[in-house]
């Protein structure tokens, strides 16, 4: 884990070098932190920007939570029964390297306007992530370890109660860590089209209509602070909830 | 307490491991269990936990055949039979906890069954005290053991089957775990099997030895060993001559 002064000192000098930047380079479309800040902090508190930030949080964590409720019971049950693995694997093989974002045009044909495209095109990413994730850790449960929980009388619902359960929750969370990058980027291409909510529409309607340069980079700010504390977030629910597997020895 | 009548068993598209095998333990004795890899040591020790079941015969603990594991049964393998994600407390704690879950039905969990979990007399019993909030990766092997040991213990079983348990640890701990193995044995008053490859080991805790041969077995041999357990049985002149004749056994099977 980093040093919380590292962390500091990191932003402290990417800071620095964003100033020396700007006033290097000097023009409009690169504005110094100072001016974003301030633009930032007036947006959020008489603009838009935190209507926009909690229109994207909601459909990340929609997505989230969907992709969790449904990739993981699945994930456990093909982790089990390698009959069912055995059919479902060739799609899951083909389908899984798939980049979703292509699809987001698809998405938007057949979902329309509103929260349900974007949704669903984040819920992809993650599905299939979790899915594949969940399911490899399931399966590699060892047996030794199955035979001795049912020794102790453990039956189906008891082993997926102490031994598939919770053996997938680090799965889970590898999941979440690896692709929520990712589902914060297709976020927002999928909020470039078809509506007028969230931080991606708020970034380029900034950027390309109102030419208001300083609040498209607050919009870029709250999208980084978004992915970040989804990040961190991650961070701490595998602390809190998976401490085996950062105690050390 | 078990008893096997004319079992054969083998695995699906396998050949097979017993042919018409028969064989029985009284109550409280201390069975080793010795063969060559792949003779069907463990399959024995699955099929006397039910979590095997005969292809043909029977298999009967207390009288009762079984068709599932059975609440009285405690098994122990030689490894990775403790949840990494629990601390040692919480691994001592899972069959317990397990038959909480169930409730006294008189099949996972027995009849008088009181939901009670304390754990506590025997991670003190088995020198657990300290270690017992850390995870099984971060103990030593003979603590982990011990861990599996304290789990199926506070089931109160009253036959105890242990599969190579002590097969991945060096000598000293090896010898400790042996020699609290026998204290338990006598102070629990239990049946205890225990499957090894190990020679030493069936002569140290056997009192009496079921050795068996190349598949498909249909008789072992059964070696009387009636100074196992004592103190200094390890230095005895008898257990040197035993050891030899064991081994003079495996190598003529």
């Amino acid at each position: 884990m980093m040093k919380r002064r590292d962390l500091l000192f990191a932003i402290l000098v990417l800071l620095v070098a964003w100033q020396l930047l700007a006033m290097l380079v000097h023009r409009p479309i690169l504005p110094s932190p100072i001016e974003v800040f301030h633009t930032f902090l007036y947006e959020l508190v008489y603009g838009d920007l935190l209507a926009n930030f909690f229109a994207s949080l909601w459909r990340v964590i929609a997505s989230t939570a969907l992709a969790i409720a449904l990739a993981a019971p699945l994930g456990l049950v093909l982790g089990q029964s390698g009959k069912l693995s055995g059919l479902f694997s060739p799609f899951i093989y083909i389908l899984y390297p798939v980049p979703k974002v292509v699809l987001v045009p698809i998405i938007l044909l057949f979902f329309g306007i509103g929260d349900l495209p974007k949704i669903v095109i984040i819920f992809l990413i993650l599905f299939f992530q979790i899915l594949v994730l969940v399911r490899d850790q399931a399966a590699g449960i060892r047996p030794e370890l199955i035979q001795s929980v049912r020794s102790l009388g453990a039956g189906r619902r008891a082993l997926f109660r102490f031994v598939y359960l919770p053996a997938s929750l680090p799965a889970i969370l590898t999941a979440l860590r690896q692709s929520v990058g990712t589902a914060v980027a297709v976020l927002y291409i999928a909020e470039l089209f078809a509506t007028q909510r969230g931080l991606g529409y708020y970034i380029y309607y900034n950027g390309s209509t109102l030419f208001n340069y300083p609040a498209m980079y607050a919009g870029i700010l709250a999208m980084s602070l978004m992915g970040l504390g989804l990040y961190f977030s991650v961070d701490w629910l595998e602390k809190k909830l998976c401490p085996w597997q950062t105690a050390v020895m | 307490m078990i008893q096997i009548v004319s079992l054969t068993f083998a695995y699906p598209k396998g050949a097979a491991i017993f042919r018409d095998f028969n064989w029985g333990t009284e109550r409280g004795e201390a069975w080793a269990v010795l063969g060559p890899s792949g003779g069907g040591k463990t399959t024995l020790l699955y099929l006397l936990a039910g979590l095997r079941l005969p292809t043909s015969g029977q298999v009967l603990v207390d009288g009762m055949p079984l068709i599932r594991p059975r609440p009285h049964t405690g098994l122990i393998l030689q490894d990775y039979g403790l949840l990494p994600w629990a601390t040692v407390r919480q691994n001592a704690e899972l069959g317990l906890r397990v038959r909480t879950f169930y409730g006294p039905d008189g099949t996972h969990a027995p009849e008088d069954f009181q939901p009670k979990v304390d754990v506590e007399p025997w991670l003190e019993r088995l020198g657990l005290t300290a270690v017992q909030e850390k995870y099984p990766g971060q103990i030593s092997g003979g603590q982990r053991q011990r861990t599996a040991i304290a789990r199926t213990l506070a089931l109160k079983p009253d036959l105890l089957l242990m599969d190579e348990p002590f097969a991945s640890l060096d000598a000293p701990t090896r010898q400790g775990l042996q020699n609290l193995m026998l204290e338990l044995w006598t102070e629990q008053k239990m049946t205890l099997v225990i499957v090894t490859h190990a020679i030493e080991e069936a002569a140290i805790l056997g009192q009496k030895i079921l050795l068996l041969g190349q598949p498909p077995n249909s008789e072992g041999l059964v070696i009387e060993n009636p100074g196992a357990s004592q103190a200094d049985f390890r230095d005895s002149a008898e257990y040197t001559r035993l050891c030899r004749e064991l081994r003079q056994r495996m190598d003529g099977t």
